[in-house]
């Protein structure tokens, strides 16, 4: 029995975010073709969703794969966290630490970084950031926030 | 007439110094980060997008312009300079520029897709000038029931023209559409799917989108294998194509002009397509189709000229209907919402600064492109030996100050992480993400139009078909989808992409 692993994947995932819109639709007014409520048109979609992410995942089986599936760890851990750091702490810590989190997370994300660079690269962006959006735009934010007693 | 006093307005508003230092710095930045391999116009465009934010209504979308010109421009540069191009309408310039430049010949084939550029940049844009009012007109008399058949018209011909799997290019269309709807419903004011969080009462955020599937997603894939970049060039000389190239190029940049100019219009991103039968087209007519893979100047002439011609022309639909013919023209449109302009053919009545002055504003961006881009060359090639390890963090900081900037609101960059790994395991499961950002855009457009029309019709559907326009827009998009559809067509199209790659 061979399938495609893309096909299937692709398709599940549709098929979830199809139910969960789908349930989400069914909470709201439906109401009627004339005046459709806020959940007509969502439920139509859901059940298209759906409907396509089955035929995706048919199609997928009885097709084989090609080529392999990699999952670059390293930079999944590293790359997706740095905007949601940057979220986390730039009210808390300022601007200017938050963004050297972000360049100082997201430089390890590459096998070739290393650590003196790693840290080059922090202070040159974090300073050329906070010159170009702090005093050249002036963004409305504050470069150390109260948690460092600013 | 008309025309004129409209140019002359535009004329006044692109020439104004603040929009003429915009666009120019639009340009700029745009070369930069297009140059930057693995970068294509729409993730450059997503990444710079924040920053034109704070800009008036007019000088940012003249500004955005520049940058999708510059990127352009820059993904050219790399195609022909390293064979990495940015995104598929360049790669077909790679595949006769990189051979120049492995000749030594480089600086010609620059030279060639610069002027190429400009002279059919400035032809489309003359044809923007004499289409988009008439277009206007039209799409004024349109009602709901036109409009939505438009708009289905528009998504399923993204469709034919999306790379791979054309069931998975329907379901990230309609994926994009219900992730469009997230918010408050319009009609009811009720809240829909937002999680019960008032951060999503506006609807995700659209940049947030945009930066997480093609910003974040493309750093990841990019990340999967570092691999050393192989400049063919480090010095470029002899930048002047000679009489003889001049002479050779001077037909297939006016055949890829006008097969440019005509195909940039369709929905679905036509100019990809308009490079690819410029390149074909010019191999059929040659008299010496041998030397094509092997550095003929035709074949960087011709789909580059194609290639900036559809780019302007590709305008069009989104100037005169609010309909985008492609990713980069949805973020145009998404930038218009957050400025506060509705898309659509009362743009050129509400803003005429704006609608003439953005017209006008790309003949200045090309002229510009081709006065900056030449002299700085160098730069251009010293930036491509910046490894990659050291740009994506900068990529980074910039896009997190940026989403941030827009509300000032740390949600927005949960929601790039989250899009960027939806992005990227959509991408690994061979799912185009550009049906997705145009379903997106166009979501709350389509359900509008859909409950107008029907609230007209008193609840009949057979409205869309009984209303003739509507019905032959509604029939071409069945066309259109069948075809994709039929075995053999399916089969030629993953031929003529594979090839394209």
């Amino acid at each position: 029995m061979s399938f495609n692993i893309k096909d299937i994947g692709a398709g599940l995932i549709f098929i979830a975010i199809g139910l969960l819109f789908g349930l989400g639709a069914m909470n709201l007014d439906l109401g009627t073709p004339l005046r459709m409520g806020p959940g007509y048109f969502p439920l139509i979609l859901a059940g298209l969703l759906v409907a396509l992410g089955l035929a995706i995942v048919a199609y997928g089986i009885g097709h084989s794969a090609t080529g392999r599936l990699t999952v670059p760890w390293r930079g999944l851990l590293l790359i997706l966290p740095a905007p949601v750091v940057f979220g986390l702490t730039v009210r808390g810590l300022g601007l200017a630490p938050a963004l050297a989190l972000v360049a100082l997370i997201s430089a390890f994300a590459s096998r070739r970084m290393s650590v003196p660079l790693a840290i080059a690269l922090t202070v040159g962006l974090t300073v050329f950031c906070v010159l170009v959006f702090s005093l050249g735009l002036g963004l409305p934010l504050r470069l150390f926030g109260p948690w460092l007693g600013a | 007439m008309d025309l004129f006093l409209n140019l002359g307005l535009g004329f006044e508003t692109a020439f104004s110094p603040v929009n003429i230092a915009f666009c120019f710095i639009g340009v700029l930045l745009g070369t930069l980060v297009g140059v930057l391999p693995g970068i294509g116009p729409t993730a450059t465009i997503a990444m710079l997008l924040p920053l034109t934010l704070a800009l008036s209504p007019a000088t940012s979308l003249i500004m955005l312009a520049g940058i999708y010109y510059g990127a352009q421009y820059g993904g050219s540069t790399t195609a022909i300079l390293v064979n990495l191009p940015g995104e598929s309408a360049s790669a077909v310039t790679a595949i006769d520029g990189y051979q120049m430049a492995r000749q030594g010949r480089a600086g010609p084939a620059l030279a060639a897709a610069a002027l190429g550029s400009f002279f059919a940049g400035s032809v489309a844009t003359l044809v923007l000038v004499l289409f988009a009012p008439p277009l206007t007109a039209v799409a004024l008399e349109f009602g709901p029931a036109e409009y939505f058949s438009l708009v289905v018209l528009g998504l399923i011909s993204s469709v034919a023209l999306a790379h791979g799997s054309v069931l998975k290019a329907l379901a990230m269309i309609v994926l994009g559409l219900l992730l469009g709807l997230v918010g408050t419903d319009i009609y009811t004011g009720e809240q829909r799917f937002t999680l019960g969080r008032l951060e999503l009462a506006d609807g995700i955020n659209f940049v947030a989108v945009a930066v997480g599937v093609f910003g974040i997603a493309e750093i990841l894939r990019n990340l999967e294998e570092e691999h050393d970049r192989d400049v063919a060039v480090r010095h470029v000389s002899g930048l002047m194509p000679s009489r003889e190239d001049l002479r050779r190029i001077a037909a297939p940049v006016l055949r890829g002009t006008a097969l440019g100019s005509l195909l940039g219009i369709l929905p679905g991103g036509g100019h990809v397509l308009a490079s690819f039968a410029a390149y074909t087209v010019e191999k059929k007519v040659s008299r010496t189709p041998e030397r094509f893979g092997k550095g003929a100047i035709e074949g960087v002439a011709a789909p580059e000229a194609a290639n900036n011609a559809g780019a302007q022309t590709s305008f069009i639909p989104m100037l005169t209907l609010g309909i985008p013919a492609n990713p980069v023209m949805a973020l145009m449109i998404g930038a218009m919402i957050i400025q506060g302009i509705t898309p659509g053919p009362n743009v050129a009545i509400d803003e005429p600064a704006l609608f003439w002055g953005l017209i006008v504003s790309m003949w200045v961006g090309n002229l510009l492109l081709v006065v900056l881009n030449l002299p700085l060359i160098g730069l251009w090639v010293r930036m491509l030996s910046i490894p990659y390890y050291v740009l994506f963090p900068a990529i980074l900081t910039f896009s997190a100050i940026g989403v941030y900037s827009i509300n000032n609101n740390a949600f927005d960059l949960f929601a790039v992480a989250v899009f960027g790994l939806l992005g990227y395991v959509l991408v690994k499961f061979e799912c185009e993400p550009a049906p997705l950002l145009l379903g997106f855009v166009l979501g709350p457009m389509l359900e509008e139009h859909l409950r107008r029309a029907m609230i007209i019709a008193r609840g009949d559907p057979l409205v869309f078909l009984q209303r003739p326009i509507s019905a032959v827009l509604l029939g071409l998009a069945a066309l259109a989808l069948v075809i994709v559809l039929m075995p053999n067509v399916a089969k030629k199209r993953e031929e003529v992409f594979h090839e394209e790659e």
